[in-house]
């Protein structure tokens, strides 16, 4: 996984409620058996007619947030679907940044595991940075993760939290499989204490 | 210290806890299926991994399975080729394969427990969000995304925070024809889509004691429709019965020792729970959704709300979106709204007394004119349990199609869906916009209630049938 360094970019504003991943990516993107080139279909359904054609007043379409590498969003983003196509479509279109009030647990979880950061803000931090995404590319935000701070097109500095190891592990693209490795023996230990108490399992 | 269900099961499977509360947790059980596992097996290949605990992984074909014409195999070429990546990497890691034709083979959450392979106290992860059924033998289970999948193909571990602990009490007696689903509707009416973010939900009180295997199944099922990704019910007798006997169920002394330790789980008298939610079962009327959320609930005996009433900006915009796309106006009463379809399946509503309870509705019936209706039984098994007690025939006759197992028109992944502007009365668990079909409008319902709206033609109450 890249690192994440800090991200300087146009912020797409999407006000809307409990965007979940079957929008994000719908279920006929899901045959595809590789995590790469699904940013063309993030959004599809509200993005393209059934024809194909570009749906002009979608956010991303607009030419200003066609390069968005910020999106802002409503309550509850990410719910519904486990699918870590959603990720990987918003990280291929070249976001990696989400600011909202709040995530669904797995989307959340998930987004770390592909070097996009996820951000939770009080509703009015999240309404100051929609205000500001409506400007459009005139407007740029700036993300710092080291320093956990947002700096809108004003000059105007927000903090956001970030669990400690998960900012570890994007700040330096870690692998996690490899990280848990480490820990073999331990795992080991595990199983055959837990084989002797239950062996029916 | 008294301690909840969900604080046992994690203190029982921690392998190591950072300084910081990062948690490396064991895992139980891994059900894997076609979707969402060609890319972590990928991963295991490219970096030279094995699974490291193969006999622990159960890998099953449910969400492109074709549910008619499945002798001549799968015409969609991305699914098929789906499906046989997974068969090929079950074979080159080492893991059980169930295959199409197999009659264990069906929706991976009504395989896991059928085969035993559900068991009390464990873990339980799969790629697919619906893992939370299993909660339902009192198993902390819940699901992954692809990454996680090959952490836990490779380390048999996953990398976790601990949740919040919930308690939902389910107090009262159902009413007749009010069931598992309209319970669970409600709680998620209640609470919303996001009021169980960052919690494990356990749900008790008499209604839920009250429940079967299959209801109790239905209701954990959709908690991460309530935002939270596991729910759990205390294993009791009822769990013990449905298990014992069951091909990976643990057999002799091994059984009774998996018993007493069963008995332990249950939550500890006083033990703290973060948030408490209350609800009377008693006073339930059948449920249904109107628009694209599962949070937007009402009764059957109830209207499509109105925007202008509401005085939130960005709710009232939700509520506007939601109506336009589901195409109803706002004050229509829910029974006056008709149905092109009718979808009775998936892993909320496909297992054997869904069925059963659909076939009494319509027994001696016709599906009405102009609605098309279909039942997917969950499994091969729940299907030939189905046969063998002649539900097959009733439902032929009353004019719904009887097919195949598998995931079918809940997510549409296969060639069962919707066409723009059909409205569904379906038994699954999401109405998001274009689930079931690009266009297509999606209300969620109990078994019960769809297999009345497929006779009437239109939504009606179940209590007045």
């Amino acid at each position: 996984m890249d690192k994440f360094k800090k991200v300087d970019g146009v912020a797409a504003p999407l006000p809307i409620l409990n965007v979940d991943t079957d929008m994000i990516i719908p279920k006929q993107f899901l045959k595809t058996i590789k995590r790469t080139g699904l940013g063309k279909n993030l959004f599809d359904e509200m993005r393209f007619t059934i024809d194909g054609d570009e749906i002009a007043d979608f956010v991303l379409n607009k030419p200003q947030y066609r390069n968005a590498q910020i999106l802002v969003a409503g309550d509850n983003f990410g719910c519904g679907s486990s699918r870590e196509h959603a990720p990987w479509a918003i990280a291929d279109f070249g976001i990696k940044v989400i600011i909202s009030t709040s995530f669904a647990d797995i989307f959340y979880n998930n987004c770390f595991k592909n070097g996009i950061l996820p951000i939770k803000l009080s509703q009015g931090d999240v309404d100051k940075l929609m205000e500001d995404a409506e400007r459009g590319a005139n407007a740029t935000v700036s993300v710092d993760l080291e320093t956990q701070e947002i700096k809108g097109p004003d000059g105007g500095t927000i903090k956001f939290d970030v669990d400690a190891f998960r900012k570890h592990c994007l700040l330096e693209g870690l692998d996690d499989v490899g990280l848990t490795l480490q820990k073999e023996e331990k795992i080991t230990a595990f199983e055959s204490k837990r084989g002797a108490e239950q062996p029916w399992l | 210290m008294a301690r909840t269900m969900y604080d046992k099961i994690w203190d029982a499977h921690l392998v190591d806890e950072q300084e910081d509360g990062t948690c490396l947790l064991y895992i139980d059980r891994h059900l894997v299926h076609e979707v969402t596992s060609p890319q972590a097996f990928e991963g295991l290949r490219l970096s030279g991994r094995q699974v490291r605990a193969p006999g622990k992984t159960l890998a099953v074909a449910d969400h492109n399975v074709p549910t008619e014409g499945r002798a001549n195999g799968i015409a969609d070429e991305e699914s098929r080729i789906q499906v046989e990546t997974l068969e090929k990497n079950a074979k080159d890691f080492g893991v059980e394969y169930l295959e199409m034709m197999d009659i264990r083979q069906g929706v991976v959450h009504i395989v896991g427990p059928e085969q035993g392979f559900t068991l009390p106290g464990t873990t339980i992860v799969c790629g697919d969000s619906h893992t939370s059924t299993h909660g339902a033998f009192g198993a902390l289970a819940h699901g992954i995304g692809t990454s996680e999948v090959e952490h836990v193909l490779a380390t048999q571990t996953l990398i976790q925070t601990k949740a919040k602990n919930m308690k939902i009490e389910v107090n009262g007696t159902l009413p007749d024809h009010v069931t598992a689903k309209d319970i669970i509707l409600a709680v998620i009416g209640e609470i919303g889509t996001a009021g169980g973010t960052g919690y494990v939900m356990e749900y008790t009180g008499e209604a839920i004691a009250a429940l079967s295997m299959e209801g109790r199944m239905t209701v954990c099922n959709m908690s991460i429709e309530g935002g939270a990704r596991a729910g759990l019910i205390a294993p009791d007798e009822k769990t013990f019965e449905y298990l014992k006997g069951r091909p990976r169920s643990p057999k002799g002394a091994d059984w009774d020792a998996a018993v007493a330790y069963w008995k332990t789980l249950p939550t500890d008298e006083g033990a703290h729970f973060d948030k408490v939610v209350t609800l009377d079962a008693s006073n339930l009327p059948p449920l249904l959704t109107w628009g694209t959320s599962p949070e937007n609930v009402v009764s059957i005996e109830g209207v499509v709300p109105d925007p202008s009433k509401i005085e939130d900006a960005a709710m009232r915009t939700s509520v506007e979106r939601a109506l336009a796309y589901m195409g109803l106006e706002a004050n229509t009463k829910m029974t006056d709204i008709k149905i092109d379809r009718a979808f009775i399946g998936s892993c909320t509503n496909g297992r054997i007394e869904d069925i059963r309870e659909v076939a009494k509705i319509v027994k001696g019936k016709k599906v009405s004119d102009h609605v098309s209706a279909m039942v997917v039984p969950g499994s091969g098994l729940v299907k030939e349990q189905a046969e063998q007690e002649g539900l097959d025939k009733i439902l032929i006759e009353a004019g719904f199609d009887w097919r195949e197992p598998g995931c079918s028109m809940c997510l549409a992944m296969n060639a069962d869906k919707l066409s723009e502007g059909e409205r569904c009365a379906s038994t699954s668990n999401r109405n998001f916009e274009g689930r079931q079909g690009r266009g297509g409008r999606t209300h969620l319902v109990s078994p019960e209630m769809a297999a009345a709206a497929a006779i009437a033609g239109h939504f009606v109450d179940v209590r007045k049938v």
